[in-house]
Order: C-alpha cells, then structure tokens, then sequence
C-alpha cells in the first residue's frame, strides 16, 4: 500500500534523474538567497553550474550544526520570513537552539512524507492515531499529526505526559496506531499492566516509535508487551522533522529515505569522503526540495549505513539502517538531545564546582536515567550536610531549567572520576541499544 | 577558645571510613572525639584529634576532601539537666546549633559538648557570661 504510488516506486533512473534536477534548482536558490551557502560555494571554487550530475555533489562543503548555530536564528532561511508559516527548533540546546522555518509548501512536503510513511507502516484512512509525540517547537508532535490527517486517518493530538490519561483515551476511543518513543511505549505498557489494564485487549495495531535509537531486543519487548508491530521511524528538526526515512510494515528491514526529496549520502566521519554501499558511517543529508531552509550536505551525526538493494515491499527508495550511534558526543536522553558539553558548562557556572563530572546514562523501568557525578573538592566542600543537598539540588535544578530533563545529582569524592592523558571519559551510557 | 576540627568528605562505599581511620593510626594520630553525619550517597566524618596539622595534611595527601571549621567545645556536668540547661540559654540568646556531638570524659565527672554555631564568637561570650564552661582547644586536643 503506498500513498503516492508513482514516487514512491519510481524506477531508479527516474528517481535520480529527478533528484539531479532538484538538486540543481536547490543549489541555485541557496546561492542566490543564503549568504552562508555564496560563501561556502565560492571559498570551494564552486558555482551552482559546476553540478552536472550527482556525483558532483561530493565537491561540495557540508553544512554543520555549528554552520546552523552561527546563523541564529533566521541566517540559513532561504525564503523571506512572509513566506515562512511555521517555526521549529530543535531541542539541542548549547546555548542557543537551531531554528528552522516551514513554508506552506513545506509544510505540504512534509505532512506528505508522513502521510507516507504512516502508510509504510501499515496505517492508512480510518485509522485512529494516538499522538503521543511532543507538541509544540519539537518538530515530533506536529509532524506526526499533519501526516496523519493528510493520511485521512483520525488524530488524537495528545501529546506527551499523563500517563494513565492516555491509558484511558486509548482504550475508549479505540486507538488504533500510537506514535511515540520506543521507551515511553514500554512506559505506558507498565503503567497499565499496574492498573491490571491488559495491551491485548485494545485495538492498537501499529506503534511507530522514534526520536531516540532503540534495539531489536526493544522492539520484541514493545511487540510482545504492548500486542502491536513496531516501526522505527527517523527524522531531524533540521532537515524536516519525523518521517525523513521509515521502515515499511513488509520487510521492517531498513528504513526507506525518501529520496525523491533528499539525498543521502554516508561518509567517513573523520575524512568527509564518502563510503561504499553497506559501510558504517555518517549519515550526511542534502534537502531538494525544501523552501524555507534548504540544507547542503547536512551532517546529522548519526552513524548508520545504506543499502540500494530492491526491497519487497516495491519502493525504490533507498534503505538506512537502524542507527547505531553518533560521531559526535551527543547524547539522547529521553528523546532530548543532549551533549556533555552542555552539562560541562553548567556545572562550571555553579560557584566552586570543578568541571570534573561523569554523566551515568541508563535506563530504568523503560525510562532513562541521568546521573551526574560531581567531584566535592575543597571549593564546595562543606561540614554541613545541608549545604552539600542544597548544592546537589542546585545542580539538578539548572540541568532541568537549561535541558529539560530530570537527573540526580550526586556527590563523590575527588580523583574518583577517571582522568586521562588525553580525552577524559565524561560519559558512561549503560543503555542497550 | 574555640576548637578545630577538621571534616572529610566520604563517599557511601565500603571501607573508606576504615581507609581514614588506618591513615590517621598509621601517622600516630589520636582521635579525640567523632561525628559521622550520613545520607544515603555520602557522609561527612567530623573529628578532633590531637594534632590537627598534621592529620589535615595526611588526608589530603591521600586525595580526601578536608576542611577545618571552627568549633565551640562545652563542658557540662554529667548528670541529668545538664545539656538541657546549656540549650536553654543557647536558645534564650537566639543562637542556632547547626550541629553537635557529645563525649564523655574517660576522666572526671564530665561531659564535653562540641557546637557548630553559625556565630562562634558570639555564642562563646553567650557561653561564658552564663558560667558554662568553654574548653580552649589545646586542653582538648590533649585530653
């Protein structure tokens, strides 16, 4: 079952000849209208004629999140701001957050390409999507549910949180596909089992779970717990939001980018240059057909692989795989980006806490869990225990306020955490993924 | 007349509080009197000893997290009534008890109390013009 037959089967000759010609056009518009893409081009020795073919894709620079950052907030857009209908950011906070803007034809491209995927996954018109994705400037929540009703299915914009109303709403509006995190899924399949609420009994069919990475162990887990067939969904605020790739229902072996509207290409992280079909390695992304903020070479950080081989399900849109990490130190913790460095500078903003501290990544019950291990030297040591709490409080508090996200704090003794000749170890992940 | 007492700070995990207890020994230094206020992650050792220098100096050496603070050594008759009366006239003066511990004197027929105040000084003269007695740290340290 596709959404959009023609594109989404289209034979590949077809399909790169389309990409090359957006390419073109894409390149074009970002010289002409984005001052950083001019001068990234003519420090290259590149002018947008030099793309012939879509090898010469590689001779171009990438853009960095760094690129996105310095161009805070509206510096990468390449439409004015009148046709711009809609304003994401993404969650990755150092400092200041990566903003990206939505034309109205955007929005279309994108409410399609979840359209698409939903249908990939096995829903389709009549269905009743719960929405348990984030409302607001992450991109999940408003993604998933401009897709759904594109698709025609029903939506319930619930959002996130409030756990046993969500519970509730499923079971008696007859939910029959939920969008949320793998881990919040696992959540919600505990709190019911509490409540004596059994999975089997309501009508979900089809989980599509993203924004963080996830096993194949979690997705028996979610599969058996919650009576419904997992799909991993990817997607990134700054190159459209949910639904960039997803795997189809068929083979859940790969998940298809759709390539009518981005090009992937996996590199080296270290050297930029670009790997062989089936190579782990940086997922690097070029949007063709993006208005608002069209990005070359975008590299996501996420390392994974590719394949072009012909998939049963009949698309022709190429596979990546389930990612398998970062090439960056990013961390994602309960679906929120979040990078050491992050953590580095609050602490350093705390008066007399030394930078030395070790992030303790793991999951519990389903959920993750943060812990940062602070060093007590004489700087904030102090006889009295509640100042020491009231420290450990601080801590846990300005890492909430600037983050977002929940973590204990806890204090240890000096020269306990590892230090290293050259890169300290900051970051201890016990997740499985 | 104040006293000094040095704290450290100590991970909940096993043996550290032997670690210091064996470094102390090892260097000939005798604990006079000790509080170990916990919570469930760490704890706070809290001692007099006979020869403050040096057992700062050793602990640090070992990587522990040491301060000194000063403290308010009170001598209180041993018998019913009498830290009660000491917290009275503490309270009276509206002088705050951040912490305290007690000892019994091996010799004699009394108690010695060790205040942390947030106000030393102040809660000394309160101490003094109210006839308690104040032990200077030099008889403590050597008891």
């Amino acid at each position: 079952m596709y959404f959009n037959e023609e594109f989404e089967t289209l034979p590949r000759p077809a399909l790169e000849a389309l990409q090359l010609k957006r390419l073109q056009v894409v390149v074009e518009r970002v010289y002409a209208n984005v001052p950083f893409y001019k001068d990234s081009f003519d420090r290259a020795g590149l002018k947008p004629a030099d793309v012939r073919s879509l090898d010469d894709l590689q001779r171009f620079p990438f853009t960095t999140k760094q690129n996105m950052r310095d161009s805070y907030p509206y510096g990468l857009f390449a439409a004015p701001l009148e046709e711009v209908v809609r304003i994401h950011a993404s969650s990755g906070t150092t400092g200041k957050p990566t903003v990206v803007g939505y034309t109205q034809k955007d929005i279309e491209t994108w409410s399609e390409l979840m359209a698409r995927s939903f249908m990939a996954a096995g829903a389709h018109r009549g269905d009743i999507i719960h929405n348990a994705y984030g409302y607001g400037l992450f991109t999940g929540g408003l993604g998933a549910h401009y897709g759904a009703e594109r698709l025609g299915a029903s939506v319930i914009p619930i959002s996130g949180g409030n756990t046993k109303r969500q519970i509730m709403i499923m079971q008696d509006f007859g939910s029959t596909v939920l969008t949320c995190t793998p881990s919040y899924s696992l959540f919600m399949a505990e709190e019911a089992s509490a409540a004596g609420i059994d999975f089997k009994k309501l009508k979900l069919r089809i989980g599509i779970f993203g924004a963080e990475p996830w096993s194949e162990a979690m997705r028996g887990e979610i599969e058996a717990k919650l009576n419904l067939s997992a799909i991993d969904i990817y997607g990134l605020s700054e190159i459209m939001g949910p639904g960039v790739a997803i795997e189809c229902i068929e083979a859940k072996k790969g998940l298809h980018i759709w390539e009518d509207h981005f090009i992937p290409e996996i590199i080296d992280p270290a050297t930029g240059l670009r790997l062989p079909d089936g190579e782990l390695g940086e997922l690097v992304i070029t949007t063709i057909t993006k208005q608002g903020i069209p990005l070359i070479r975008y590299r996501t950080r996420d390392i994974t692989s590719i394949t072009y081989e012909p998939c049963v399900c009949g698309r022709t849109h190429a596979r990546i795989n389930r990612m398998c990490g970062r090439s960056d130190d990013m961390l994602i913790i309960r679906g929120v980006n979040v990078f050491p460095s992050q953590i580095e500078s609050i602490l350093v903003g705390i008066e007399g806490v030394e930078p030395h501290y070790l992030l303790i990544v793991d999951r519990k019950d389903n959920l993750d869990t943060l812990e940062v291990h602070v060093e007590v030297d004489e700087g904030i040591f102090s006889d009295e225990i509640k100042i020491l709490q009231l420290l450990s409080k601080r801590i846990e508090k300005e890492i909430k306020d600037v983050l977002g996200i929940t973590c204990t704090a806890k204090l240890v003794e000096p020269k306990t955490l590892q230090r290293s000749e050259g890169k300290a170890t900051r970051v201890i992940d016990k997740r499985k993924f | 007349m104040k006293v000094e007492q040095i704290s450290i700070f100590i991970e909940n995990k096993s043996g550290r509080l032997a670690e210091i207890t064996r470094i102390l020994g090892e260097n000939g230094i005798n604990i006079r009197a000790l509080s170990l206020a916990d919570t469930s992650d760490f704890g706070i050792l809290r001692l007099i000893v006979n020869d403050v220098e040096r057992a700062n100096h050793v602990l640090k050496g070992k990587g522990f997290t040491v301060n000194k603070t000063e403290v308010v050594a009170v001598e209180v008759p041993d018998r019913p009534g009498g830290l009660g009366a000491i917290l009275q006239t503490l309270d009276t003066e509206s002088i705050n008890v951040e912490y305290m511990y007690a000892f019994v004197e091996h010799c004699g027929g009394n108690a010695v109390i060790i205040f942390r105040f947030d106000e030393t000084d102040k809660a000394i003269n309160v101490l003094k013009a109210n006839n308690f007695s104040v032990l200077a740290g030099e008889r403590l340290y050597s008891m």
